[in-house]
């Protein structure tokens, strides 16, 4: 990716700015409306943060590899509703095949891992692609087309397709994308080897970083209403039972940031090219998604625990975590169909090559 | 303190990639020779004084401590390596590996410079087994319960009381060990124990075995009946040796032998499962992987913090935690995974059952040994500000 480096601080800084400022989980979660949705994605495309991933000649802003990921973990902070990562996630796959983006909200497809999207000789595109986050959202969708002689990058306009709109278990809209006969706007070939996996494989990434980041917000809101919560006369913190459930939700928490910071790290290293996707990439982005999807599974459950009745009510700002982050595991491969692939490989590579491969990381 | 635990993702730098080429090769020359066997169950042979001279003499014990004690200056990511791969091995390491770990350090921090020069390079070189006299029989948990007496007398200390689940204690050269020098205070329950050194060849020491379930003699029972220690055997504060303990932890709790202990279940459940596995086994066995591979990234960046000199005690008990909790789960996992593998196909069955076997026995002790998992829990709570 290279081009020019926005310190790690900035981006980090920057984007918690904006976010503490438009997107306040508690206020979002008051909002009786959307009103709220256009100022904020203003504010990130303002500072250029969408398209992070996009080099300057492809109209973006040539930011580092790792400026994404972390703004997939800030953005996880704050339980985001906004497309940030979908767009980032667009913009990354568009440059692969030196497509431009275009300015607004994107998403991605396909994001499950039986979906296809095909090309017909007229060069239109058939297919389906369920599940596509913020697909109703988005004024474009970058689809990956696989074609038997390799895949193709395309850059759809959302309106050429029929999407039926459903809702995740937080409530965001989740689109079923059909491309019945959709003439894309930009089409150009992927480099060798790419495939849709590929995607599959950023996009588990930027999950296992939101999940990472929604758990530390977690911990720290769950730590906080302990020490102010009372009951028989003293702050539940107090109590061993609720410090051994917070040290747990502790150890969740630094287990998928630590998975997930190492994915990101591997992936920041070879600056995030497609082409040097090698198995080390698997196993660190295959862990990051178990991971953080098993952390996401145990902590949502601690914190609801903490919380007591008041965090299971659509008032308390809680579910937009706990929700979101369950949500999340669904996106990109959930974390069993993942498992699967891991497993697989490890057998095919066999008994004695388990440490070797485990120790190369 | 903050509720953001840091976990960066350090990596090893090439020179550890050097090194564990070095230690695979010499781990290799090794077991060629006949002085182990990576899938024997273990054995009360770990103990063994020929190997551990020769990995004194590639200078791998202390490898982190000063060039003036024996030491090579090396980093704590390099000594990481060399822990793992022993680790995988199964290498008898037991004569060295206290030392190396946690009470080399304690001395370097704590003992007087004679007793620096005179101990140090004979760890280094391999030649010195420690032992740690912290558990008592009614001090556990509650360490600053200890109630083994040490009575000032001429010239030192006169120790009177019992160690017990004393690992190494028959074979070792010396203990550390904390001993009552005064009552505790109404406002310090902590106050009044001191650290010391104990030379196991001083008279009126006892030393009983306590085979633990699987049979093996592995800890002990100590005895000390008016066995005299000098004064220059006190290590750091007298009566303070609370404020002591804590530092130590970080090197005990972080490592990779926490979760690698039984490895070899996993070895043997891959060998076991085959190229191709059914779903269920193979979605299993992905997640068992991706858990010890987060372990794995986790150990490393608590060692490269120990590196940059910070103490991440917190850190290091939710590494503790999170890997002797997994590492107990392990065997039982394993089993359930190889449930519906037909064996009459594969021909290691009996040697993975053996050692599923093994680490179904020793599993209960992983959660107890080096600070208990509701002990770690109140150490992280209190990192988190909740107590
Ligand atoms: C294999 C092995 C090797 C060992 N080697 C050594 C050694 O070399 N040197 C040495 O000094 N010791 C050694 N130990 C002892 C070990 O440190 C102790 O077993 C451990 O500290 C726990 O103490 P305990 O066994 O007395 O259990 P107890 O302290 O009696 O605890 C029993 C149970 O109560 C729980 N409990 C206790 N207090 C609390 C509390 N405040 N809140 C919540 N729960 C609590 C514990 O977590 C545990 O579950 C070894 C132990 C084992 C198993």
């Amino acid at each position: 990716m290279g081009g020019r480096h926005l310190a790690e601080s900035i981006v980090t800084d920057t984007a918690t700015r904006i976010l503490s400022d438009l997107a306040d989980p508690q206020s979002v979660n008051r909002a009786r409306d959307t009103a709220w949705e256009p100022a904020l994605w203003r504010a990130l495309s303002g500072a250029g943060l969408p398209l992070a991933w996009v080099p300057e000649e492809l109209g973006g802003v040539g930011g580092e590899s790792a400026d994404g990921f972390e703004l997939a973990r800030v953005s996880g902070e704050f339980a985001s509703p906004a497309p940030l990562t979908e767009t980032l996630l667009a913009g990354w796959l568009l440059a692969q095949a030196k497509i431009a983006s275009p300015t607004g909200v994107m998403t991605v497809a396909p994001c499950r891992w039986n979906d296809v999207i095909g090309m017909r000789r007229d060069g239109r595109l058939m297919g389906r692609a369920r599940g596509v986050p913020f697909a109703a959202a988005s004024e474009h969708i970058a689809v990956v087309v696989t074609g038997a002689e390799g895949c193709r990058i395309a850059c759809v306009a959302t309106s050429a397709c029929r999407i039926a709109i459903g809702k995740s278990l937080a409530g965001d809209k989740v689109g079923e994308v059909t491309f019945d006969d959709v003439k894309p706007i930009a089409i150009a070939d992927a480099p060798t080897g790419f495939d849709a996996a590929k995607l599959m494989t950023m996009g588990a990434a930027m999950r296992a970083l939101e999940t990472a980041g929604a758990l530390q917000a977690l911990l720290r809101m769950s730590t906080q209403y302990a020490g102010e919560r009372v009951a028989f006369g003293k702050p539940i913190a107090k109590f061993q039972a609720v410090q051994h459930n917070l040290a747990r939700l502790a150890g969740e928490a630094a287990a998928a940031m630590a998975a997930a910071s190492s994915a990101a790290d591997a992936l920041s290293t070879i600056a995030a090219d497609p082409r040097k996707f090698d198995e080390g990439i698997f196993l660190e982005v295959a862990a990051a998604r178990i991971r953080s999807a098993e952390a996401a599974t145990e902590g949502a459950a601690i914190a609801h625990q903490v919380f007591g009745a008041i965090g299971f009510t659509k008032e308390h700002v809680l579910h937009r975590f706990t929700m979101r982050m369950l949500s999340w595991r669904d996106d990109f491969g959930n974390e069993s169909q993942w498992a699967l692939e891991l497993g697989n490989q490890i057998a095919r590579r066999g008994a004695d090559g388990l440490w070797p491969f485990l120790s190369s990381r | 303190m903050s509720t953001a635990l840091q976990f960066d993702p350090i990596r090893l730098p090439p020179e550890c990639e050097v090194l564990r080429r070095e230690v695979r090769a010499f781990l290799a020359e090794e077991i060629a020779a006949g002085t182990f066997d990576p899938a024997a169950i273990e054995t009360d042979d770990l103990f063994n004084r020929e190997f551990s001279r020769r990995v004194g003499k590639k200078g791998w014990i202390g490898i982190t401590w000063p060039k003036k004690y024996g030491g090579q200056e090396r980093s704590f990511l390099e000594r990481y390596v060399i822990t793992e791969e022993f680790r995988i091995a199964n290498a008898p390491v037991r004569l060295h590996f206290t030392a190396d770990r946690q009470s080399g350090p304690v001395l370097i921090k704590y003992a007087n410079e004679a007793l620096k020069a005179d101990i140090l390079p004979r760890i280094t070189r391999g030649e010195c087994c420690f032992g740690i006299g912290m558990s008592e029989p009614n001090s556990g948990s509650d360490l600053f319960a200890a109630s083994t007496k040490a009575t000032k007398t001429d010239g030192g200390y006169r120790i009177n009381g019992t160690k017990v689940w004393t690992s190494n204690a028959h074979n070792a050269d010396y203990l550390i060990a904390i001993f009552r020098t005064a009552p505790a205070t109404k406002e310090n329950r902590r106050h009044g124990l001191t650290s010391f050194l104990v030379d196991m060849k001083s008279p009126g020491i006892t030393v009983s075995p306590i085979y633990n379930l699987t049979g093996l003699h592995d800890f002990n029972e100590v005895v000390f009946g008016d066995m005299f220690i000098p004064d220059t055997h006190v290590l750091g504060e007298i009566d303070g040796a609370w404020k002591q303990a804590t530092s130590e932890l970080a090197f005990e709790r972080s490592g990779p032998e926490r979760f690698l202990e039984t490895f070899i279940v996993m070895i043997e459940l891959v060998r076991v499962l085959g190229a191709k596995p059914d779903v269920r086994a193979a979605e299993a066995l992905g997640r068992l992987v991706a858990q010890v591979h987060t372990l794995r990234r986790m150990s490393v960046s608590v060692n490269g913090m120990l590196q940059a000199g910070k103490e991440p005690i917190v850190e290091a008990s939710v590494v503790k935690d999170l890997g002797t909790v997994w590492e107990q789960r392990l065997p039982h996992r394993a089993r359930e995974i190889a449930a519906f593998v037909d064996s009459g196909d594969v021909t290691n069955r009996a040697l993975f059952e053996e050692h599923l076997a093994f680490a179904t026995m020793i599993a209960p002790k992983l959660t107890l040994q080096g600070g208990t998992t509701e002990v770690l829990r109140g150490i992280i709570a209190r990192g988190l500000g909740l107590r």
